[in-house]
């Protein structure tokens, strides 16, 4: 693995986004607006924002990084730069880290934008540490971004990129505890919703645990990207059958 | 072909077999460096297959194919190969140049090697501007420009001259041509007949299956046709 190669497929995947602002924005103004709007309708209900808000700062970076991830990459596969790539010195590990923290990065400014403008103008009042809401928010970025990385090894199209949303993110969502709190889910509902990754962000955001709790559901959290990271490296194909 | 002359080249009863068909039959041939050599047969008949073979991103079933005395995709070759697929593989939401430097920070390669390439190519006024808003000509040319960066000893060109106008495809030719001067083992694939007489050698290529290998004259007279889409039209009635 070259870090130079790694820092310049980060560069390069920063530079098509420069140039593409609607993605852009989808990545950095659409997760800002709808907890604005979440907010702004729960406006006559005190509390309740405060309630939900936050877990939602869990949420919205892992569907948007997901869409956009696994879109960027299957567009590598498909228009012949990934194989043009795996004809030149750059490894699996360089292309898949690139990808990794150049939507980190992105992660990382959802992230601070969404909680600095929860916790100002939209007026939320939670418990939790902001910092640590900051890097549920992160690691749910990058949770996406795996995830995208390695399930678009599966899809042959875009349009069959954008279905993995409602067959692998929409279950977690009904899981996650932002419907109906894990504890009242049936037990085999409970066991499973335990140890999926939307999960472990919405129960990192959850406020007056003990420090054990968090570094259990942010070892959980990590443990899902690293094992999706090589899951998606292990996807990258250079020779076809 | 001189087997005793130094290869670039080696292929040797290549196969292919993809999802149970056959797609390369038994292909042998060798190449020489400095030779410009045009790989020509009809949408289908394995040009593309051969190609990535070469390059080492296709399975072999059987055979072997090796270049620059290494085995096809071996990791030491990799940047050695200047490669054009068919579809124009550079990104288009990047400039041309950002592609090109991109490329060229893979390859360890300097801004002023960026600089000539955008030259060679002639997409100096085009440099700024994003591959998405560019012509499929111009398109072709940036990925060309991103195979000859580094000037790498094999070029392995993929239909590089498809749907572009007749002035920019005798440009490209001779880019070529030059390329082959300079030692460069240059091969080109085409569908298009006509284009025969722009090599110095010739590989033809039908249902996977290597039908001649020789010169253009020597075609013309083994087939005693007066042209190139004849003569491969005789070879594929000899071959039946």
């Amino acid at each position: 693995m070259s870090l130079r190669r790694t820092l310049l497929t980060t560069r390069r995947i920063l530079e098509q986004l420069r140039h593409d602002p609607r993605t852009l924005a989808l990545l950095l103004l659409v997760p800002t607006a709808l907890v604005g709007l979440l907010a702004w309708s729960l406006i006559n209900h005190p509390g309740a924002f405060d309630s939900v808000g936050p877990k939602l700062l869990g949420v919205f970076p892992l569907i948007v990084m997901f869409l956009v991830t696994s879109v960027i990459t299957l567009r590598e596969r498909t228009v012949g730069t990934l194989e043009r790539l795996f004809t030149l010195p750059l490894t699996k590990a360089d292309f898949v880290a690139g990808y990794a923290i150049a939507f980190g990065a992105l992660a990382l400014v959802q992230s601070l934008l969404v909680s600095v403008l929860s916790y100002t103008w939209y007026g939320l009042a939670h418990q939790g540490v902001p910092w640590r809401i900051s890097m549920v928010a992160l690691c749910a970025g990058l949770l996406g971004t795996a995830f995208g990385l390695a399930l678009s090894a599966v899809a042959h199209t875009e349009f069959q990129a954008v279905q993995f949303m409602p067959a692998f993110i929409l279950p977690q969502l009904l899981l996650c505890g932002l419907v109906i709190p894990v504890s009242q889910l049936p037990s085999v509902l409970r066991g499973i919703a335990d140890v999926l990754p939307m999960t472990a962000a919405v129960h990192a955001i959850s406020p007056l645990k003990s420090n054990q709790y968090y570094v259990g559901q942010f070892a959980i959290m990590l443990a899902y990207i690293f094992a999706a990271l090589i899951v998606g490296a292990g996807t990258l194909r250079r020779v076809t059958k | 072909m001189d087997s005793s002359k130094q290869s670039t080249f080696e292929v040797s009863n290549l196969r292919v077999v993809r999802n149970g068909n056959e797609i390369l039959k038994s292909i042998s041939f060798h190449a020489a460096p400095g030779e410009l050599i045009g790989l020509l047969g009809p949408s289908g008949s394995g040009k593309s297959t051969l190609m990535r073979s070469l390059l080492g991103v296709q399975a072999i079933t059987g055979g072997f194919a090796r270049i620059l005395e290494s085995a096809a995709g071996s990791p030491s070759l990799r940047g050695r190969l200047g490669y054009m697929a068919q579809s124009s593989a550079v990104y288009l939401d990047l400039t041309v140049e950002e592609n090109i430097r991109y490329f060229a920070g893979v390859l360890v390669q300097s801004s002023s090697e960026v600089a000539r390439v955008i030259d060679v190519v002639a997409l100096n006024s085009f440099s700024h501007r994003l591959v998405s808003s560019l012509s499929g000509g111009e398109r072709a040319r940036v990925s060309l420009g991103v195979a000859l960066l580094g000037s790498p000893p094999v070029l392995i060109l993929d239909e590089p001259t498809v749907g572009l106008d007749p002035i920019l495809r005798r440009d490209l030719w001779r880019t070529f041509d030059d390329l082959a001067k300079t030692g460069a083992t240059v091969i080109v694939s085409s569908h298009v007949m006509d284009e025969a007489a722009r090599c110095a050698r010739l590989l033809l290529l039908r249902d996977g299956t290597l039908l001649f290998d020789g010169t253009p004259s020597s075609l013309l007279a083994a087939s005693n046709a007066s042209g190139y889409d004849e003569a491969f039209e005789r070879l594929i009635e000899g071959d039946r």
